[in-house]
């Protein structure tokens, strides 16, 4: 658990090497070498297809690579699970009420303080839905609960699936203030985004995922001015490309 | 056209031997439905979340068990505890206990398959998400009982309509004798062979109106579960 911003981060750095998934006869990552000790915010672009969702996925431990190794600071995926969140594109909600929904997720130890679990909701702007069931809210609403239920157990690192693909304007932009805010407190966040703009908003760092392997990683800033490789000029340009 | 006035009349006055034979049915049915759910609700969900090798073997076993003609089930729990079987010396047979039994051997396999289809749907929709946030073991097991309560609670409707409803298992095992093992479907079996269309026909009217409350109970249940997006 996070104490404060001015600790390390636990998880930092992020080292992946000689990452290998075969799925059918094919390589969808194909040996992903990778290392973050970035503390800002790190942001996966690259075109549908390229392995993005699954890199992350195996740095969650959703999946278990065929080949290959990962490490969190000085920990191991699975050592690593409980400092872990991950929200998905599609939000994940209990058949429960809004609090309820919170209520599983908030660690044992805090299960008294129902204060927390409020407060968690105003910042999110569903104080007044607490007692709806949460499935009801519109797709936005679940996704800013998703977020804040990840959150509730202060991980050390956030990882986000495209989470504000379908969202509106104003629930994207007060998700990436949550993210901001969550960064600045010391959470390490991962993130895929098509969204060149929220890729602008959002990023210190760009990692470029193209045929299941890193294709350049650069600053956020020096990545939108002169990207260095063809596939991520043209992916910017909005070319298509695999 | 006389026998079914008789019959209304037995059902509006609350005959005594009517309602002993209907509380009895009932008895036995919620007392099966009680142990198949203890037992199916489980077993069903266990094998909805966990991966071991023979389990696809197993939900096959229990869709195969499912469909079990109850004369079958009857025929089996007679062997096992007539005289010479491996439980004569309890000296159950032909008592309500016998027909629990049965009862419960022929829908345990119905609730568990029909909640291993719920819990694994679910399952599929949650599993992700609860990796992501440690729910594991007990905890799932528990959570995924308490987000799939109102699709279980079809589950065990359906059960109790099967229970209720059947007739060759308990007859073979209770006997159908008056005052100890007669229930609904057993005494309108034997007062039609007789060519007593009265207590037939108002038994018959009965386990009909006790069909009909199950499966409104069912559809309740489902429009308010659909309503609070909780199906
Ligand atoms: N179980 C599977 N079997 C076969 N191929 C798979 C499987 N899972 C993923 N793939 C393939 O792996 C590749 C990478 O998938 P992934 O979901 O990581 O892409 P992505 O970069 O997240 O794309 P998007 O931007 O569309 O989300 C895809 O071509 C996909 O078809
Ligand atoms: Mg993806």
């Amino acid at each position: 658990m996070l104490k404060s911003a001015n600790m390390p981060n636990p998880l930092l750095p992020i080292c992946i090497s000689g990452l290998r998934l075969i799925r059918g006869d094919r390589a969808v990552l194909a040996g992903v070498n990778l290392t973050i000790d970035e503390p800002g915010i790190t942001v996966l672009m690259g075109p549908n297809g390229a392995g993005k969702s699954l890199l992350l996925r195996s740095l969650h431990g959703l999946i278990t690579p065929d080949q290959g190794r990962i490490n969190l600071g000085s920990l191991t995926v699975a050592d690593s699970r409980t400092e872990q969140a991950m929200v998905f594109q599609q939000p994940v909600l209990l058949r429960r009420t809004v609090l309820q929904n919170l209520a599983f997720a908030a660690p044992k130890t805090a299960k008294t303080d129902r204060q927390r679990l409020i407060q968690a909701l105003e910042s999110v702007n569903l104080l007044d839905r607490a007692d709806q069931p949460a499935r009801m809210l519109s797709g936005g609403e679940q996704q800013r609960l998703a977020l804040v239920r990840a959150l509730l157990g202060e991980p050390a690192l956030l990882i986000l699936d495209e989470a504000t693909a379908s969202l509106d304007p104003a629930s994207v932009l007060l998700i990436e203030s949550l993210v901001k805010t969550q960064n600045v407190q010391g959470t390490k966040i991962i993130l895929v985004s098509h969204d060149q703009g929220q890729a602008r908003r959002l990023a210190d760092e760009i990692v470029f995922i193209s045929n299941g392997q890193v294709a350049e990683q650069s600053p956020a800033d020096r990545f939108f001015t002169e990207p260095r490789t063809p596939e991520a000029k043209a992916y910017l340009a909005g070319e298509i490309v695999v | 056209m006389d026998a079914l006035s008789e019959a209304f009349r037995l059902i509006i006055t609350l005959d005594e031997d009517l309602f002993e034979i209907l509380w009895l049915s009932i008895r036995v049915s919620l007392s099966a439905l009680t142990i198949a759910a203890v037992i199916g609700l489980p077993l069903g969900t266990y094998l909805a979340i966990t991966r071991f090798p023979g389990r696809k073997f197993c939900i096959l076993l229990l869709n195969v068990l499912m469909g079990m003609p109850p004369v079958v089930v009857g025929l089996m729990v007679y062997l096992l505890l007539s005289r010479a079987g491996p439980l004569g010396w309890m000296g159950l047979l032909y008592s309500p206990t016998a027909m629990i039994i049965a009862q419960a051997v022929l829908i345990t396999p119905i609730i568990a398959a029909l909640s291993n289809q719920v819990i694994e749907s679910l399952h599929q929709e949650y599993s992700d998400t609860f990796y992501s946030m440690g729910v594991t073991g007990g905890r799932a097991v528990a959570a995924y009982l308490v987000d799939a309560r109102y699709a279980l609670t079809t589950c065990i409707l359906a059960g109790f309509g099967r229970a209720i409803a059947e007739v060759g298992a308990v007859i073979i095992v209770g006997g159908n004798i008056d005052h100890l093992t007669r229930v609904m479907t057993t005494a309108i079996a034997l007062e039609t062979s007789k060519g007593n269309l009265t207590l037939a026909l108002s038994l018959g009217a009965v386990l009909l109106a006790l069909s009909l409350l199950v499966n409104a109970l069912v559809i309740g249940v489902r429009e308010y579960a659909q309503k609070r997006q909780y199906a």
